[in-house]
């Protein structure tokens, strides 16, 4: 039963194997990952500071790249594709690049090193880390790129502009607003959140502690922060932890739509169905089955493209020089109107929207 | 070779029954973790095994056993496959893809599983043909597949609302405690070890990680075993990744990203030996189980999440201390045993 090829047929077979494999590598790893170390001596940004023409006309013919957290993730595709929606519209060239992972830092730094080596005229950028990508987006500013920010935000003085999908501080209030009414503002709740380190959802559940401290809310007590690392099995283990160390948890804030779908399909199937309440930040294709099942009453986001389709009208007016990103400057946004800049450069799209049983099927995204 | 596919009665010596014992405490040794484990969990919080508890325990080791069990026939012959995320994750879609255009729920676990054997059928071929080690092939296979799945499913993504509501209830239902999806993993696992424990084919899996080379010279076909070895494991991590579907009801181009790290740890926890040739996938179960239990034992007493990768950690160095201590006391019961068969000619 021992079949031996001879060691030259052997050996010609391993060596097409290992060229299949290693061409199969190359073609599924990222662009330039060498580009990292020319990075280091950057200067620093190039500010804010130069006069800003409002009339000026919009160019035409700019590429814009947009440089999400995760391509392929659901949330970006709708909101990189706002962003081309309204690039083509405007005439400009549209481009998406980034890692496959959210949590490849390293690699967003090197998509910005090759973004900036191609000379485009605006990155749109959403950070999964707030400092690590400063030196090498100071390093894109001082090339003349222009740098906005949107979804995830960086240190401010690392871009011109922090396009926000809301304010923080309505996000973070609106879904303690939004809970206190499910749960006739009685009961003890518990915050189901991504990683510990993420910015955004650090910043909101200050806020909801914030708001929680309002007369209102006497009678609802925060118990418990947990993390579910935006991972299914890992979020699902969180919500039974929570269930189970906390028997009279009456609802849960989940300000991730990983966490909030994943608790969903926890409760949905277990015997905590309908009697624990969960709300938080979650699409409306994700969450559609938990609340035609009776799981959710009601959730809240804003609508991505219009974040996407936003970020690339600011960037265009600012590599436009229409504005430079300094306070106070305002800008066109096509159909979205006017929108003005706000303390540390930072543009809110406005308030979210709440998608109840009687609504969600209005929406597809 | 139609003999080999029939039980094989071994008359196992009475001077094995030291050795046997000792590679028993193995998995004991897990056992007498995990039970110690949440019995102290219980008595911290009275709720953690209730029925709920239970169910959910079981239910969040099915998967992982699944895999891990695959894996474990895989490393037994001194191989490993790395692309068992991968093909979970390709799998899990596929299956959702079929349901979401009206298929026939057992149909799309059988194509879940068909595709996952093809894949370990690939896997195979390029280890046992091609000869080359596999680490190499399967952290080839890992990035092709995935790439695969980033090119296909793109930015789309299966929800639970287009998912057939029997196929979801299957997912968490069960009997009072037990989930139909832990049922199915036991019955799985069940079969697997009395294939490996039982059969001839079986065994030759162990002698082949022990010695490819003896095995080959005692007429064991290598290249036929090490590609059942994969396929099984493939199929394996199909069927998983159709339970993954009906479990979460959710699945994107990076669902199982990184599992396969997960599966690893549970096989060396479990004690199977990377050097192959030993372990059983009871302990590999019990391994998976050990690793998804602590994970839900620490939310469960309040300990932060960020605690859980370093006690992973903790355990696998533990775990390969022990199999090495083992390793060393086995060795040194033989070499005791050939000194005294030689002493007993030559008096």
């Amino acid at each position: 039963m021992t079949q031996r090829i001879a060691p030259a047929g052997r050996l010609g077979v391993a060596l097409a194997v290992t060229a299949t494999v290693a061409l199969g590598l190359s073609a599924c790893g990222g662009t330039t990952k060498s580009s990292t170390d020319k990075a280091a001596s950057s200067a620093p940004a190039a500010a804010a500071g130069s006069s800003a023409n409002p009339n000026a006309p919009t160019k035409t013919g700019l590429t814009v790249a947009f440089l999400p957290k995760q391509v392929n993730n659901p949330y970006f595709t709708i909101s990189d594709n706002g962003g081309k929606a309204a690039l083509t519209t405007l005439g400009e060239s549209y481009k998406e690049v980034g890692t496959n992972s959210g949590t490849d830092t390293a690699g967003q730094v090197s998509y910005v090193n090759t973004l900036t080596q191609q000379k485009v005229s605006a990155i749109a950028v959403s950070a999964q880390d707030p400092g690590a990508l400063c030196t090498a987006l100071k390093q894109a500013m001082s090339n003349g790129i222009k740098v906005v920010t949107y979804d995830s935000d960086t240190n401010p003085d690392c871009r011109q502009l922090f396009i926000s999908q809301a304010s923080s501080e309505a996000l973070g209030r609106s879904e303690v607003d939004l809970l206190g009414k499910q749960l006739n503002y009685t009961g003890d709740i518990a915050i189901l959140s991504a990683a510990q380190t993420a910015t955004n959802q650090n910043t909101w559940i200050g806020f909801m502690k914030d708001e929680l401290k309002k007369p209102q809310f006497a009678k609802m007590k925060l118990v418990k922060i947990a993390y579910g690392n935006d991972d299914a099995q890992t979020s699902f283990q969180q919500t039974q932890g929570l269930l189970q160390q906390y028997p009279n948890l009456k609802g849960i804030i989940s300000p991730t739509t990983v966490g909030i779908k994943a608790a969903a399909q926890y409760l949905s199937g277990s015997q905590y169905k309908g009697k624990v309440t969960l709300t938080g930040l979650g699409t409306p294709n994700d969450m559609r089955a938990y609340v035609k099942n009776g799981t959710v009453q009601g959730f809240e986001l804003w609508d991505p493209a219009k974040l996407g389709s936003l970020a690339a009208y600011a960037a265009t007016a600012l590599a436009s020089g229409q504005i430079t990103g300094a306070t106070g400057q305002t800008f066109k946004a096509g159909d979205l109107g006017s929108f003005t800049i706000g303390a540390q450069g930072v543009v809110v799209l406005g308030a979210p929207t709440v998608f109840t049983a009687a609504n969600i099927d209005q929406f597809h995204f | 070779m139609t003999t080999t596919m029939e039980p094989v009665r071994v008359a196992v010596p009475a001077s094995r029954g030291l050795l046997d014992r000792v590679l028993k405490m193995r998995e004991l040794a897990i056992l007498a973790v995990l039970v110690l484990m949440l019995a102290a969990t219980q008595i911290d919080n009275s709720a953690f095994l209730s029925q709920q508890g239970i169910k959910d325990l079981l239910l969040n080791a099915t998967i992982l056993v699944l895999v891990a069990v695959g894996e474990a026939m895989v490393v037994i012959t001194r191989n490993v496959d790395l692309s068992v995320g991968s093909v979970l994750g390709i799998t899990a879609f596929a299956a959702g893809d079929f349901l979401q255009g009206g298929g026939n729920p057992l149909l799309a676990v059988v194509l879940a599983v068909a595709l996952g054997a093809g894949f370990g059928l690939l896997n195979g071929l390029l280890v046992s043909i091609g000869q080359v080690p596999a680490l190499v092939v399967t952290l080839g296979t890992l990035y092709i597949i995935r790439g695969i799945d980033s090119i296909w499913i793109g930015s789309r993504e299966i929800t639970a609302g287009v998912l057939p509501t029997g196929f979801i209830d299957f997912g968490h239902n069960g009997l009072s405690a037990l989930p139909y999806l832990a049922v199915l993993a036991a019955a799985v696992l069940v079969a697997v070890a009395y294939f490996l424990r039982n059969y001839r084919s079986g065994r030759e899996f162990y002698a082949l990680g022990s010695s490819p080379e003896a095995a080959g010279l005692a007429g064991v076909p290598v290249r036929r075993r090490i590609l059942a070895a994969y396929i099984a494991c493939g199929a394996l991590a199909g069927l998983a990744g159709a339970l993954y579907l009906a479990r979460f009801g959710n699945v994107d181009s990076g669902t199982g990203s990184g599992y396969e790290l997960t599966v690893v740890s549970a096989v060396v926890v479990g004690g199977v030996a990377f050097t192959g040739g030993s372990g059983s996938v009871y302990g590999v179960a019990l391994g998976a189980l050990l690793l998804t239990s602590i994970n839900s034992v620490l939310p469960s007493i309040g300990v932060s999440s960020v605690w859980v990768q370093a006690i992973d950690g903790i355990l696998l160095l533990v775990a390969i201390a022990v199999d090495r201590i083992l390793a060393l006391r086995v060795a040194g019961i033989l070499r005791k045993r050939a000194a005294e068969t030689r002493s007993a000619r030559h008096g």
